[in-house]
């Protein structure tokens, strides 16, 4: 039902302080967001939720604020509408709604490079002998995982039942495309050289609210942040953070098409696993892909079976309705994953960041003859997700044009400072941007603005497909401060 | 050069999405199996001195 997919995702990223002897994650990674809105925004995220039923478009402004300050935690917005702050231990970045998979995994980017700005800041304040280091990755290989998180904005009409019934295989299965890589296993699982997905061995239910403990496959979560009579908002949780840009893309892709086949019924019969927990581990721990799992019909089937399924009903699905082409090149890369990886794992090392760690790991283990404990491997494992363009393994690989890229350098700086043009993150970017000194707090649905009246002025955006470039790109530029812009949009009947 | 990538960059802003899908492969992917041992010479030069150290000290607080 929805071309324009609304999604986004969010990273917290590994933090360490070398020669730090007190290092304490929650000070440095304060450091690092207060480093970067320093130099960027002061502007505060607000942890309202309240959600009153107006658009962007409609007079769409309230007196006096509500706003819950999130007094003593470090959160910022930016211009380009992503939000910034520390989460539990970890800096986190939370890109802006996303109207289509392309435009998400360049915005996923943008928040590497804006955490190379930080880290570049935040090491101002560190003693010369001391570094500061940050890792994309989602586990220190001691059995602390930390999440790559991914939204979908779908159709609140639709049962759970069903999005739970058609995607648990999918999560399963998709693992062999979406895994970032792993030496060993964590968490009290069996014993592997080297498997496929960070996060695998951290699953351990099949639905469920938690996102610390325990685990869920289908991760059931409900706060829309837009008008939640009309959405929900799918936090998948199941993913790995991944550095290649075309992984990222797939990942996201072909989950969104899988969520719009569901949303429009285009799926029969479902493909029920018997023990889907289990299968999440199997499948992370078999890098050969012949694990083949035990289906609620009878018969086992491999991921790669499983995902040819997915792909041929959406494939019917997209021709049936016709599809642009950014999904039209979602599908293309999909089949083309899925040959190589039945082909050959290793073909798929330009695009896939657990087969692009292996080939490493192994160039290794050949040359110097080292066995999979070797702290050097477990060193190479994790320095491949360093976000430092010079020590980082993937940034090596990617200058020596070994990873295929989706963006080029431009495009990704111009999505470190510039909002997505077609959601409400380009007002909220815009306004950031614009009205700085007025602007004194912003959350995904709503911004508050002190434009030197008696009550400030909270602008709610309960569409995300509202606030756009088109919608309100014209008012913006004709009015030189947010008082003319709330007047704009008809503040003075409040 | 500049201006090059500039009209390329507003295109695809363009909301044209057709644009979009081809302006795809900025880096030439390639075998990079014969020079594997290059690259590894290289990772060489970049890989943190102490691994047993780094690896010891790399503890993270659980999150999401």
């Amino acid at each position: 039902m929805a071309l324009r997919k609304v999604l986004g995702t969010e990273t917290e990223f590994g933090i360490t302080v070398l020669n730090q002897a007190r290092f304490n994650p929650v000070v440095a990674s304060s450091a690092v967001v207060n480093s970067y809105a320093g130099k960027h925004s002061r502007i505060q995220w607000s942890s309202d939720e309240e959600s009153p039923g107006q658009d962007l478009r409609g007079v769409g402004v309230i007196e006096g604020p509500g706003v819950d300050f999130e007094t003593g935690s470090v959160n910022t917005v930016l211009t380009n509408g992503a939000r910034l702050y520390v989460d539990h231990a970890h800096p986190e970045y939370s890109s802006p709604e996303c109207a289509d998979p392309r435009t998400a995994a360049l915005y996923d980017k943008a928040g590497e490079q804006v955490m190379v700005t930080a880290v570049e800041a935040a090491q101002r304040l560190l003693r010369p002998d001391e570094r500061m280091v940050i890792h994309k990755n989602n586990t220190d290989g001691k059995g602390n995982s930390y999440g790559a998180h991914e939204n979908y904005l779908i159709a609140r009409s639709i049962p759970f039942g069903e999005i739970v019934k058609h995607l648990t295989a999918f999560f399963v299965t998709r693992q062999i495309f979406t895994g970032s890589g792993k030496i060993g296993s964590e968490n009290g699982r069996p014993s592997v050289d080297y498997q496929i997905t960070q996060r695998a061995d951290f699953f351990e239910q099949e639905v469920g609210l938690e996102t610390t403990l325990k685990r869920p496959i289908i991760n059931t979560r409900d706060e829309p942040h837009a008008d939640p009579s009309r959405y929900r908002r799918l936090h998948v949780i199941i993913g790995d953070a991944n550095r290649s840009e075309m992984q990222t893309f797939l990942k996201l892709g072909t989950t969104a098409l899988v969520l719009d086949a569901i949303e429009d019924g285009a799926f029969s019969d479902p493909i029920e696993l018997v023990d889907p927990v289990h299968d999440v581990w199997s499948v992370s721990h078999d890098p050969t892909l012949g694990y083949a799992m035990e289906t609620a019909g009878g018969g086992r089937r491999t991921a790669l079976e499983i995902q040819w399924h997915y792909l041929e009903v959406i494939r019917e699905y997209a021709g049936s309705r016709g599809v642009g082409p950014v999904w039209n090149q979602v599908l293309n890369e999909w089949e083309q994953i899925l040959v190589d990886l039945e082909t050959d794992p290793p073909l798929t090392a330009d695009r896939l960041d657990w087969t692009a760690k292996l080939r490493i790991l192994e160039g290794y283990r050949r040359r110097d003859g080292l066995t999979w404990g070797d702290p050097k491997l477990r060193l190479l494992d994790l320095q491949y997700h360093d976000v430092d363009p010079e020590r980082g393994l993937y940034q090596r690989l990617v200058d020596r044009g070994a990873m295929r890229r989706l963006f080029d350098d431009h495009e990704v700086e111009r999505a470190v400072a510039e909002p997505p043009e077609d959601t409400r993150a380009f007002f909220r970017g815009t306004c950031v941007r614009k009205y700085p000194e007025a602007l004194v707090a912003a959350n995904w649905d709503s911004l508050v603005f002190d434009v030197g009246e008696e009550t400030l002025k909270r602008v709610p955006m309960m569409e995300p497909l509202k606030g756009t470039r088109r919608h309100v790109a014209k008012m913006l530029e004709a009015s030189p401060t947010a008082a003319t812009m709330i007047r704009a949009l008809g503040g003075n009947d409040g | 050069m500049a201006e090059q990538e500039r009209t390329q960059r507003s295109s695809d802003r363009s909301g044209d999405k057709s644009g979009q899908a081809e302006v795809e492969t900025t880096g030439v992917a390639e075998d990079i199996s014969e020079r594997i041992d290059d690259l590894l010479d290289e990772i060489d030069t970049v890989l943190e001195e102490n691994a047993e150290e780094f690896v010891k000290n790399y503890v993270q607080k659980g999150g999401q």
